[in-house]
């Protein structure tokens, strides 16, 4: 599940290749609860940004700073409701230059 | 035509809001600003196309109308003269590469471009015919009068912008299509994820690889490199770097526990890859949702006061030779300005009043093409497509090019028969889906 296998790139550096401008509020949440009695996590393999990672106390933590605002996470969830999802405030998020 | 009632409240602030300045929207504006009708064009990035990308083709001919000899204008990376499909294993690619160099003189065909420029071509062209450009802005809701769309609420200060038709041109999430009850529950299965890279590498490096020169450029779209997830990949030139990505489905992507960049790393080191991209950086990383399923997802189009268009009438054309979006959104968005402009005109905005936007997709290529091939995104994220083919057309390759003295030749058909028998591929359903690809195409 790692990235490791392919030293030619860092997932990191991978992400350091987009220009993403952060706004305070995040327009993921994500309902930890739900996300407990989740058995499939879909989410966590299909986030294009990695956003998704499973904790060891089997729930879920995410972060909405490196968002592509794709809508991936939320269409491949399979408890209603656990991911809330809207479109950063105007001017935010993910700006593409080479796409 | 009966007349239209002027809502309680003020008269609005504008004839037509578009939101989203992509394609669909900026081609919307344009058709409206040139009508003479107040237009307002919302975008939620900084600037438009700064949250778009895809498979990397756009096919011009729908502008031939809208900006007459576009193609001095237009800000693309190169005109597509090489267009190549290849079917691959893990180790083997077949690959029909099909050359024209009419497609490399005006009018031309297709340009790979960067979103971020072309977009922003297109609004620009919106905006100089007299459409107001509001960047940086999301419309976070509708605002409506009973069933009736008459504005959009935005994120902005006292943001709330009024009009007497609203256009749906906010991609492929489209939260204001579903707020106004125009979409099924969604189906997962019915999008995939793309993603890609954009490789940098000096343009003399991309000339020599590809065989081309000067402007023009190759598009390859690839099948059988996406493992046990349906989807596929593309490879293609822009000036001064390459576009490879992939194109996978949503939850089978979701269940097969590799992640997409992952998958992408295998394409990229496929020995019918590898040599192409060698060498290069990456220069940006990105992903999109794309509405896969096409004429079988569609929304209604058309409610009161409100028009839907482009991805976010899940207008995309996936049928595998085909893959097409940005002329489908501009056609749309064309044909939506067109039909809000003379409701307006008839000062009935109504779902009836608009109902001529419907008339002019079904009487262009929007949704005849759409109509046409509505069982193609489906084979061609088969079992067939995805694992038997690349498998088998390979497999018929090697054997019949690998010479085998002192043994005498196999001959066709006992190559196809033993292809076939290695892949479980009955005759008889062969013959089946071969019929049925047949008649998907057209």
């Amino acid at each position: 599940m790692s990235t490791d296998s392919y030293p030619e790139i860092s997932f990191e550096s991978r992400m350091s290749s987009v220009e993403f401008r952060v706004h305070e509020r995040a327009h993921i949440t994500v309902d930890g609860k739900k996300c407990a009695d989740c058995s499939t996590r879909g989410c966590i393999t299909a986030c294009p940004a990695n956003l998704f990672v499973p904790t060891a106390d089997g729930g879920v933590l995410f972060n909405y700073e490196l968002c592509f605002e794709c809508g991936t996470c939320y269409m491949v969830c399979n408890e209603e409701g656990a991911i809330t999802w809207s479109y950063p405030e105007g001017g935010h998020g993910v700006v593409f230059h080479n796409t | 035509m009966p007349e239209f009632d002027v809502p309680q409240f003020d008269v609005p602030q504008f004839d037509v809001i578009v939101v989203g300045a992509g394609p669909a929207g900026s081609a919307a504006a344009l058709e409206l600003a040139r009508a003479g009708r107040s237009v307002c064009l919302l975008e939620r990035g900084p600037y438009p196309g700064s949250k778009n990308m895809y498979g990397g083709v756009v096919y011009g001919r729908v502008l031939d109308n809208l900006i007459p000899r576009w193609w001095e204008e237009a800000p693309i990376q190169r005109w597509v003269t090489r267009r190549s499909t290849m079917l691959m294993t893990g180790n083997q690619a077949l690959t029909v590469d099909y050359r024209s160099d009419a497609w490399g003189e005006a009018p031309y065909n297709g340009a790979t471009a960067f979103r971020p420029e072309f977009d922003a071509w297109l609004a620009a062209k919106a905006e100089a015919a007299g459409a107001v450009l509001i960047c940086s802005t999301t419309a976070t809701g509708l605002l409506k009068d009973g069933q009736r769309v008459v504005g959009v609420r935005t994120d902005r200060p006292d943001g709330d912008l009024t009009a007497q038709v609203v256009i749906c041109c906010d991609g492929v999430n489209s939260f204001l299509a579903k707020e106004a009850g125009l979409y099924a529950p969604s189906d997962p299965a019915n999008y995939t994820l793309g993603v890609k890279e954009t490789i940098a590498l000096p343009r003399e490096v991309i000339d020599e690889r590809f065989a081309v020169r000067g402007d023009h450029g190759v598009d390859i779209e690839i099948l059988g490199c996406t493992g046990n997830v349906p989807g596929g990949g593309f490879l293609y030139t822009n000036a001064e770097s390459l576009g490879v990505g992939l194109v996978l489905s949503l939850p089978e992507l979701a269940k097969c526990g590799r992640r997409p960049e992952e998958i992408l790393a295998d394409l990229k080191t496929h020995p019918a890859i590898a040599p192409l991209i060698e060498g290069g950086e990456i220069k940006e990383y990105s992903a999109h949702v794309i509405p896969e399923a096409g004429y079988k997802m569609m929304p209604e189009l058309i409610g009161d006061g409100i028009l839907v268009a482009g991805d976010a009438a899940a207008m995309c054309l996936a049928a595998g030779i085909w893959l097409e979006g940005v002329n489908f959104a501009i056609g749309a968005g064309s044909a939506a300005g067109q039909a809000a402009a003379r409701a307006v005109q008839r000062k009935d905005t109504s779902a009836a009043g608009l109902q001529d936007y419907r008339r002019r997709l079904e009487a262009n290529f929007v949704l005849s093409d759409h109509r046409k091939f509505r069982e193609a995104p489906h084979l061609v994220m088969s079992d067939l497509a995805q694992q038997q083919l690349p498998r088998i057309a390979c497999g018929v390759m090697e054997q019949l090019f690998t010479v085998t003295n002192p043994d005498p030749k196999p001959g066709m058909r006992k190559i196809i028969r033993s292809q076939m028998k290695l892949n479980n591929l009955k005759l008889r359903d062969a013959i089946g889906q071969g019929v049925k690809a047949l008649r998907t195409f057209g």
